[in-house]
């Protein structure tokens, strides 16, 4: 493991590395950089052990919200995905619990700071910033508070071209610079405060939000709320589940996209959601081998582009297939996989293994709801927008945010307008499910119609909310059913009277990389201009390259003719291969990964022991909350009571639907169920904090202390 | 078919409800306890932080407390299971020379009763809980046999104990009625169904008065709330409860310690008071608490908050429980008005109850009764409550 260099969309400026020591061992870091991923970029990735068992703890949410990679700097417990490193910062694992620094002098202790504002928006991702666009821009004073050093949410780790509409929500654009346009938007508005560094961590019942502000604690009385949260990401339970190296996408993420650290030489992928598929390419970008995916129905539910996209890629897709198993001793070193049946139950005899050091869960995101649940029992006036409200694309987010923005401001009297119907459409239409894949016979008429033309070929099947191609077309000849932007794109071609002229702008902005161009112009055979996003230098005229259809199915070996790398491009290659005309319409990719690298294992690998998590917090197995389904307990308080499931750091986050799932599993109906209590704090404050004694050690304590703006 | 008639029917699963089904049916009777909630302990007795102490200033409690105290620290030995005891005793420190005052004059009465509780200077309470602020202590009392356990665990120890002694749950269902004729205790109604008993026990916390209401009695119970809290868990740093009664502005006293698993649980009780059924949380708590406590022992400030809660105290006018048989009505019995002590108080408190329905009380259990009588004068409140 390293750090990412020449990725092809990410570039950064790393600044002066300067060095650290973890175990006595020195690291790298440069500036800005979390200990989590310095030590990740070393090859560390067990940062302590549990003090129940003693299992290898690391890594997990990278987010600021399990508590799972604890580790010692100067002495103090902190969490390493939060903290950045420092030069000659001494961090140390943590093994069992942490020793509390001995202070004899009592700390001058200070109110917390109060501040009063029209809308508290917690989130600044692409829900919470839309909504503060609407609002700021009608003069309502807003203060949006958010955990990170940088505004945009998950915005800034997606560094593929976004899905929907150009006009409503930038499709065609990279997730990270819609995040930079927000971002920027937001920052214009004179009546909208910004707080980074900034976790909100309880919601009162007198009204008040608690949040931790880098070292410093306050309470903000809001006359609304609005909860931009975002989502978790659900986990699943089966044996090796908490090895270092399972982790979920967005941990993935902000490692590889964020921090352009290599997390992985070799990753397996469970769930076929658009987040596992587009982790998935997202690793092959940064140079990662990704052994396959698996998705536990016979289908994979996020987009046909992204999939068909990794398929082209190399990447194998099981479906109707689940993991069995992570397997190793201090991190993942491979992971069992097998068939599943009608019922979901693997078949047996069809076990295999597959050597990884990573495994990504992506199998689901679930609403962060604590605070819009606690600010609902208070009855304190509250909106939620985004992933906080449905789980949905960021582009929903993105429409969502902005429809709340402005209902908020009409309800606080700053404007008179309404939500108009056509907003309040695009924001079903934008939330809406794909469609299911159809047949596109469109693919022989352009055989037979355009001979010896150039013309365009649409590779997607499947009806999505998204029309950047239609805008770019100079000539008009890319059309989406304008009633409903999830139709497919039709080529107008002939009918219009009009002809391409292979501009290639459809196939350069095609969120899905699925539009190429086909030149028959020439006479010979034709010349095929396919979309690549990764780098330019990877083929130079000449080389062979495997390429393949939709789907992924190898159609045979061509000759590159030329790599186009241009800056008006924004960081899509253009590749055009010289194919013959039998292929040349149905090839819709260039194969980066060798099939080698997904070849099984010899034989299937058993897991060591059986240790199916369900609360990573207290270890708590899938076996001890099974025996207490079955001797009875249907109050998940009860389970709490006896197992200390859900007593931990994350308070619930994770372990709450697995043991939801178990019931489900153990056919007892979650109407027999009481769900447990859900206290704040959500994120924990140092005590010193909450006292408002800013010393230097509260201040180390802090979950994001000196990193941004917030520095003390 | 499901049994329909009892000897004994307790209203409540708490601190109290628990312990007293379980010694009643370990004394051959057969009960039930009914509780709104779905299992048992959700109402306040989850809500305790856990202490055990016998460092009273009243007779009555402190017996109760010695006698649960014992079954709490034995209970592994006995039982099994595994509570978290520890003997890792009360320390009520002094900063002023109000609270020295108090303190002393208490240790009067609590040596009088035999109680292993002496006062300590500066150095001395130093060496018992090193990390209080040495600047301005001036001492403070030591209880090295007073101790905690994991509230939870022992809840539902005493809980499994119960039902493996024959007692019948009966959860999510509150009585709606108590039925009673000629003057004596028949049956209790629910929203499920009619059962047969000659005694009900209340043992219904916080919401005491609401079943007193049942048998046309008011009962002088109103509920209070306490806020408390639990941190990250570290290694172990000190060992007693630590108590403050200095009062400041917002509160009248704190106190914390250490679990066996490393948490430190801490509980404040708000001045004034914040009458009342409303268990949500405030903003005010944290800030408060916090201050007061880093002040206190400097070290907890880079410790964690993990969670928050509200529980509640069933009040009563001087600060002592409730507990004795209703002159009006034959059968009803009153184990109420705990003032926040059930859980430390109910173990014992069961027993005694236990021996009352079967008109098996001692001369000790006399007294105690006599002292908590619902027909006593209320006067005054108790010193340590």
């Amino acid at each position: 493991m390293t750090r990412i260099e020449g990725h092809p969309i990410v570039r950064k400026e790393r600044g002066t590395p300067f060095n650290f020591t973890f175990a006595g061992k020195t690291v790298s870091a440069y500036p800005g950089e979390t200990i989590a991923s310095a030590l990740f970029a070393a090859g560390v990735r067990v940062f302590g052990h549990h003090p129940k068992d003693g299992s290898p703890q690391g890594l997990f949410c990278a987010n600021g919200q399990c508590s799972q990679c604890m580790v010692l700097a100067d002495g103090f417990a902190v969490k390493a995905c939060m903290t950045p490193a420092a030069p000659r910062l001494c961090v140390e694992p943590l093994d069992g619990l942490p020793r509390l620094p001995r202070i004899d002098r009592a700390p001058e202790t200070t109110e917390p700071e109060r501040k009063d504002v029209s809308v508290l928006i917690l989130g600044g991702g692409p829900a919470g910033l839309s909504a503060a666009i609407e609002l700021g821009s009608r003069g309502v004073d807003v203060l949006v508070v958010d955990d990170k050093d940088r505004l945009g949410g998950k915005l800034v780790l997606q560094t593929h071209r976004f899905f929907g509409s150009i006009d409503a929500v930038h499709a065609g654009t990279r997730g990270i610079d819609i995040a930079s346009r927000l971002e920027g938007r937001v920052r214009d508005l004179p009546s909208v405060d910004v707080w980074l560094d900034s976790t909100a961590v309880a919601v009162f019942s007198d009204g008040l939000v608690g949040v931790l502000r880098g070292a410093a604690y306050a309470l903000v009385r809001p006359r609304v709320l609005l909860v931009a949260t975002g989502a978790r990401e659900k986990s699943l339970v089966f044996k090796g589940n908490t090895l270092p190296g399972v982790y979920g996408a967005g941990a993935f993420q902000t490692l590889v996209n964020r921090d352009l650290v290599r997390a992985s030489e070799r990753l397996f992928i469970v769930g076929g959601g658009n987040v596992g598929l587009i982790a998935g390419y997202h690793a092959l970008q940064a140079g990662i081998h990704v052994v396959g995916l698996v998705e536990a129905l016979p289908e994979c539910g996020g987009y046909k582009v992204h999939k068909d996209k990794l398929a082209r890629m190399g990447v194998p897709i099981y479906t109707s297939h689940t993991i069995l198993s992570a397997n190793g001793t201090e991190g993942v070193e491979s992971v069992t996989v097998a068939a599943i049946d009608k019922g979901f139950r693997p078949v047996p005899g069809t076990e295999r293994s597959y050597a990884c050091d990573t495994v990504l869960i992506a199998v689901g995101l679930d609403p962060v709801d604590e605070f819009r649940k606690a600010a609902a029992e208070f009855g304190l006036p509250m909106y939620a927008a985004g992933d906080a409200e449905e789980i949905a694309e960021a582009s929903a987010a993105i429409f969502a945010g902005k429809i709340k923005g402005l209902e908020i401001a009409r309800a606080l009297g700053a404007t008179a307008d309404e939500v108009p119907a056509a907003w309040s459409r695009m924001g079903e239409i934008l939330k809406s499910k794909p469609g299911a894949a159809v047949e596109r016979t469109a693919l022989d008429r352009y055989l037979s119609g355009v001979a010896g033309a150039v013309y365009p070929v649409f590779h997607c099947s499947q009806e999505i909310p998204c029309n950047p191609c239609t805008s770019v077309c100079p000539q008009k000849l890319i059309a989406i059913d304008e009633t409903d932007l999830r139709r497919l794109p039709e080529f107008r071609g002939a009918d219009a009277g009009k002809a391409c002229i292979g501009c290639e702008r459809c196939v350069t902005i095609c969120p899905g990389l699925a539009i190429t161009l086909v030149d028959e112009r020439g006479g010979s055979d034709p010349v095929v201009t396919v979309p690549f996003e990764f780098p330019g230098d990877r083929f130079s005229a000449g080389d062979r390259v495997v390429v393949l259809d939709d789907i992924g199915t190898p159609l045979g070996e061509v000759s590159v003719l030329e790599v186009k790398a241009l800056a008006k491009n924004d960081r899509t290659v253009l590749v055009k291969v010289r194919a013959p005309r039998a292929i040349a319409a149905r090839i819709a990719g260039i194969r980066v990964q060798e099939p080698w690298i997904s070849e099984p294992l010899p034989e299937a690998v058993e897991p060591l022991g059986d240790d199916a998590i369900v609360c990573r917090c207290e270890r708590v197995t899938a076996g001890e909350i099974r025996a207490r389904i079955r001797e009875g307990y249907r109050d998940m308080n009860e389970i709490k009571i006896v197992t200390r499931a859900g007593m931990g750091a994350c308070g619930g986050k994770t372990c709450t639907a697995l043991i939801q799932r178990l019931f489900r599993e153990e056919a007892v109906p979650l109407t027999d169920v009481t769900e447990n209590v859900r206290r704040p704090l959500f994120v924990e404050v140092p005590l010193g904090v909450l006292a408002g004694a800013l010393d230097e050690a509260a201040s180390r304590r802090a979950s994001a202390p000196a990193r941004g703006k917030g520095a003390k | 078919m499901p049994r329909s008639v009892y000897d004994v029917i307790v209203l409540g699963a708490g601190s109290v409800g628990v312990p007293a089904g379980w010694a009643m049916a370990e004394s051959g009777l057969s009960v039930l306890v009914l509780d709104p909630f779905a299992s048992s302990g959700q109402g306040s007795n989850k809500a305790a932080i856990g202490g055990i102490r016998a460092t009273h200033s009243d007779p009555a409690k402190i017996r109760l407390g010695l006698r649960s105290l014992e079954i709490a620290r034995t209970w592994k030995d006995t039982y099994g299971d595994d509570i978290e005891w520890t003997t890792g005793g009360y320390s009520f420190v002094a900063y002023s020379p109000r609270e020295e005052t108090i303190l002393k004059d208490l240790l009067v009465i609590q040596k009088r009763y035999g109680l292993d509780i002496e006062w300590y200077g500066r150095d001395g309470l130093l060496e018992i809980v090193p990390p209080l602020r040495p600047d301005g202590l001036m001492g403070g009392t030591f209880s090295p046999g007073d101790g905690h356990c994991s509230p939870l665990l022992f809840g539902h120890a005493l809980y499994e104990r119960a039902k493996g002694a024959g007692v019948d749950f009966h959860f999510g269902e509150a009585a709606a009625g108590i039925e009673v004729r000629d003057g004596r205790v028949r049956g209790v109604t629910t929203s499920k169904g009619r059962y047969g008993t000659r005694v009900v026990v209340n043992a219904a916390g916080p919401w005491a008065a609401d079943v007193g209401r049942l048998v046309g009695l008011v009962h002088p119970v109103r509920p209070d709330s306490h806020e408390g809290g639990i941190t990250e868990p570290v290694a172990p740093f000190f060992g007693p409860m630590v108590v403050d009664i200095a009062p400041a502005p917002g509160s009248a006293n704190y106190y914390f310690y250490q679990l066996a698993t490393g948490q430190v649980v801490f509980c404040i009780t708000p001045s004034p008071s914040l009458w009342g059924f409303d268990r949500r949380e405030t903003s005010a708590f944290l800030p408060m608490v916090a201050g007061r406590m880093v002040r206190l022992m400097p070290t907890l400030a880079n410790l964690r908050v993990r969670r928050t809660w509200r529980g509640l105290y069933p009040m009563t006018p001087d600060g002592s429980p409730i507990v004795g048989w209703a002159r009006e009505i034959d059968g009803y019995l009153m184990a109420i008005g705990l003032c926040g002590q059930g859980f430390m108080l109910g173990p014992g408190l069961g027993e005694l109850l236990a021996r009352a329905v079967q008109g098996e009380t001692t001369p000790e259990d006399e007294e105690i009764l006599e002292l908590l009588s619902p027909y006593r004068v209320f006067k005054g409140q108790e010193a340590l409550k």
